[in-house]
């Protein structure tokens, strides 16, 4: 093994990736939509997943929970590795990775039948895991790790659809983290909200990796900017580059890359 | 230019547009008043004929022979109260349970079967109905009996709970189902724990509606549930119905009893009326 370049060194290679793609297609019928992608996803890390529209970069996100399983006609191909073990593989539950690996959706999407409390332990109570007593201690939890507590501690009980646009996301966050995933997928999650409510969502993925590795999707580059560890740049299905968000950002080694963050395009 | 933009139209163009308007806004309005105008006659048609006769007496006494006044003719609302469970026992467990199957497993080869054979259902007549209920269920008991009228109506039912719930259930949006999905929920939780509850006041209402729909009926009862002048409530015998007094009443000679007959009917309306209206009520106030 030869000794990388100085200042290239890459702290993170040292540790064990938590999500590990390999090779990864994604297929609607016949056309492709996500080109053999390879990439590494380090734990309790952003990386951010960048591109034009229709670059396929939300496509290959929900590659990595499985979501392609509910869509007609959708085929994935390769392996996604988590922890190790690859996801696709014949033996593995897909209800059972959607429990380690949560998703974030681009619009607010909270059960409208349910209240702010029913919503965050929606996946619990559901699945019939956590006691009634236990339950109270999850929702403070989750509430508080999204950010949302304090504006919601005196209407637990009030329907989720009454909160503001920015809080239903948090909420829908706190709902994924009220499970423990490992990792949460996110795709486009502030695109709906206004720039204050995705000021606090981004405050909330520097402290949100605490718990659990991030996956997210963006358009927004200065976004993926202010709140990646690593950036990944799609072009049309394919992967063209991925590294250091800074180096993506400032240094970067393809010129579609550089063409794409300078605005030329997408 | 400007001026041009600010003046807009020309005037004779102006005017022609207000009489079109005019005409436009002036039909439709008429067509609601068509559509309204058989509901205010039949309403005040039948409470002009039909409120005098009704008392406590009316829901609480049999009825009396032709010829002696005072009588009622509660045997037949209970009657009906006891079909209308019968039928939505039927119609909504099937009607319910179909409808969840085609919206939520579209691919499956059976469901545009499914929609095809329903969608038909909706096309037989009542009495065709009655007629399947009475080769199921009155030829095997050697009697007309309550449960082969519950079933007749029951199968009229079903067709439209299948389409109201089918409709309602794809009304869900896809990204409350991929949340349910993402939170490692097993599809049979998400169908059953978050879109049917958000789809329950659509399902609710289609249900009220089908009820609706077959409490008039007295066409496949006529040979089914047959009809009782005396209180019964073993659904194995002859049950009575509000339609099979309003039939049997109507064709009568006596004009005590077609008042007994406007009565009946009177009550009918308004209990459809009121279910509707009540549903509708209790839906509004929990989504709103």
């Amino acid at each position: 093994m030869t000794l990388p370049a100085q200042g290239t060194v890459d702290a993170e290679r040292l540790v064990e990736p938590i999500l590990e793609l390999d090779h990864v297609n994604v297929y609607y019928g016949q056309s492709r939509a996500v080109k053999d992608v390879s990439m590494a996803v380090r734990p309790n890390t952003v990386h951010a997943l960048i591109g034009a529209s229709g670059c396929g970069k939300t496509t290959l996100l929900r590659s990595l929970n499985r979501m392609h399983d509910l869509t007609k006609g959708a085929r994935v191909e390769g392996r996604v590795l988590f922890e190790g073990q690859d996801i696709y593989d014949r033996s593995i539950d897909p209800v059972a990775v959607r429990r380690v690996i949560g998703m974030v959706f681009q619009k607010p999407n909270p059960f409208p039948t349910m209240s702010v409390y029913d919503n965050v332990v929606a996946g619990l109570k559901l699945a019939g895991r956590v006691r009634r007593a236990q339950l109270d201690e999850v929702v403070e939890r989750s509430l508080a790790q999204a950010a949302l507590w304090d504006e919601v501690k005196d209407r637990l009980h009030a329907p989720a659809t009454g909160l503001s646009g920015g809080q239903q996301q948090r909420l829908c966050i706190a709902r994924s983290l009220a499970v423990d995933p490992a990792v949460l997928l996110m795709d486009e999650p502030t695109s709906a909200l206004d720039p204050q409510a995705t000021a606090r969502i981004e405050e909330l993925l520097a402290e949100l990796k605490r718990y659990v590795t991030i996956v997210i999707v963006t358009h927004n580059m200065q976004q993926a900017g202010r709140v990646s560890d690593r950036t990944a740049f799609m072009h049309l299905g394919e992967l063209i580059e991925q590294g250091p968000t800074d180096q993506i950002f400032t240094r970067p080694q393809q010129s579609l890359t550089e063409r794409y963050i300078s605005g030329h395009f997408g | 230019m400007t001026a041009r933009l600010l003046s807009g139209p020309d005037r004779a163009r102006r005017r022609r547009r207000r009489v079109t308007n005019a005409f436009a806004t002036g039909t439709i309005v008429l067509a609601a008043a068509i559509v309204l105008t058989p509901l205010v006659l039949v309403l005040v048609y039948l409470i002009g004929r039909g409120v005098g006769s009704i008392n406590l007496a009316f829901f609480t006494q049999l009825p009396a022979p032709a010829g002696e006044s005072g009588g009622g003719v509660a045997q037949a609302v209970v009657g009906t109260l006891e079909l209308l469970a019968l039928a939505s026992v039927i119609g909504l467990v099937i009607g319910i349970g179909t409808g969840v199957f085609v919206a939520e497993y579209p691919d499956h080869p059976l469901v545009p079967l499914v929609r095809l054979l329903s969608d038909a259902l909706i096309g037989i007549p009542a009495i065709v109905m009655g007629i399947v209920a009475y080769a199921l269920l009155v030829v095997p008991l050697r009697h007309f009996n309550g449960l082969s009228g519950g079933v007749s109506l029951g199968l009229i039912m079903i067709p439209y709970v299948v389409r109201a719930t089918d409709e309602v259930m794809r009304l869900v949006p896809r990204v409350v189902r991929e949340a349910g999905f993402a939170l490692g929920l097993p599809r049979w939780r998400v169908v059953l724990q978050i879109v049917i509850p958000s789809a329950a006041s659509g399902i609710v209402t289609g249900s009220m509606l089908a009820m609706a729909r077959v409490a008039g009926e007295a066409a496949p009862l006529l040979f089914t549930a047959f009809g009782n002048q005396y209180w019964n409530f073993d659904p194995l015998k002859p049950v009575a119905a509000l339609p099979l007094v309003i039939y049997t009443y109507s064709i009568s000679p006596y004009d005590s009893w077609h008042r007994i007959a406007s009565a009946s009917s009177l009550v009918l309306v308004v209990l459809v009326l009121l279910t509707t209206l009540l549903t509708r009520f209790v839906f509004a106030r929990r989504t709103g």
